[in-house]
């Protein structure tokens, strides 16, 4: 099936992250296509090229990347929700005239449609919050 | 048409299973996640409430938040399935829509 | 400067797919941002032409009480734009009797037209739906 995952929360502060992590790489296992991953409200910070987490804890935002590039997935940060929170690509940077970007590899920024289309081109879409 | 249903915060945390159990129709299913697997143990207060919720609903539990919260398997209440992340897949793609009770 | 749904939208969906989506509210607005998050969601979404119900649940019935005045808290008042969901034709708007009730409120407390339903028949409705969305 194809399957899509919204996800609310940042890493680290909610356990949605990990969960939503989790549930991913097992339908993959499983032989599902994963269509889209969008991430909305403090979702947005899952991709944040700049956090450094303690060397003994999973970094979840690498390891977003990973999978990304490992399975080519489509994980999309939602504009508004990144621009309220301060994460940015190169355009946006430009767009902005903000003095630096900060997503992580593997993402990109798109509007809400994108959660939108997800829900119709998708089986079934999953959501991970608090 | 069945509905999955995830609870992920602790019953005695927020109103989120209370919740679920008021609109749950019969025939669908209730999955506990995260701080939600409290909910599945054998001698809460909640116990009675799932008991009879469970001659309507089907409830299953997600193994691996029971034992990141030193919770055994054995002392989850009768009737309550414990399922790994492919479990929880399998839930999703049997189910013909997921709402998050978050 | 927040982007308009054109901005970031482009065309209008035509794909053709018609499916059921259901937006869950539960939380109170202004102590979080879900309630303001979510509104955009449904605005964005309805130039997508899908089958669009709104559920208020618990404190997602807060959402669209009446007299809101974000003045002195010195947040954007976004309230108002549950009025502008008509003109998206989203119309489908649903609180449950029993989350009303247990706040004390009824329907002249809110500021937008909807349908009661009970909590069965809330359950009943998120049966029908391909798609369910909470915030």
């Amino acid at each position: 099936m194809k399957l899509s995952v919204v996800l609310n929360e940042g890493p680290y502060q909610h356990e949605a992250a990990d969960t939503a992590y989790h549930f991913i790489r097992s339908a993959i296992a499983k032989g599902h296509e994963i269509f889209r991953v969008f991430f909305y409200h403090d979702g947005v910070y899952n991709g944040s090229r700049l956090t450094t987490p303690p060397q003994d804890d999973r970094n979840i935002v690498e390891r977003w990347s990973a999978l990304a590039e490992e399975h080519n997935l489509d994980l999309v940060v939602c504009v508004a929700a990144a621009q309220r929170r301060g994460i940015i690509d190169e355009s946006e940077q430009k767009r902005q005239g903000k003095d630096a970007n900060n997503i992580a590899p593997g993402f990109r920024i798109s509007g809400l449609g994108q959660l939108i289309e997800a829900g119709i081109e998708s089986d079934r879409l999953v959501v991970f919050g608090d | 048409m069945a509905i999955l249903h995830t609870v992920n915060k602790s019953p005695f945390e927020k109103n989120s299973l209370e919740t679920c159990l008021r609109i749950a129709v019969e025939g669908s299913s209730v999955l506990l996640i995260e701080d939600g697997v409290y909910g599945a143990m054998d001698g809460t207060s909640l116990n009675g409430a799932l008991s009879e919720a469970g001659n309507r609903l089907k409830f299953f539990v997600l193994g691996p938040d029971l034992a990141a919260r030193g919770l055994s398997e054995d002392n989850v209440m009768e009737g309550i399935e414990v399922v790994d992340y492919e479990g929880f897949v399998d839930l999703v793609t049997g189910h013909d829509a997921t709402h998050a009770c978050l | 400067m927040e982007p308009t749904p054109e901005e970031y939208e482009g065309d209008d969906y035509e794909g053709g797919v018609v499916k059921k989506f259901m937006y869950v509210n539960r939380r109170a607005p202004h102590g979080t941002v879900y309630a303001q998050e979510s509104l955009e969601v449904v605005l964005i979404g309805a130039a997508f032409d899908q089958d669009v119900s709104v559920v208020f649940l618990d404190d997602g019935v807060y959402q669209i009480r009446k007299d809101q005045d974000t003045g002195a808290i010195g947040t954007k008042n976004f309230s108002k734009t549950f009025r502008a969901l008509e003109m998206y034709d989203v119309e489908k708007l649903y609180v449950e009797k029993e989350s009303m009730e247990a706040r004390g409120m009824t329907e002249d407390d809110l500021n937008v037209p909807v349908e009661v339903k009970t909590s069965e028949e809330i359950g009943r409705l998120m049966e029908e739906q391909d798609v369910v969305l909470s915030f």
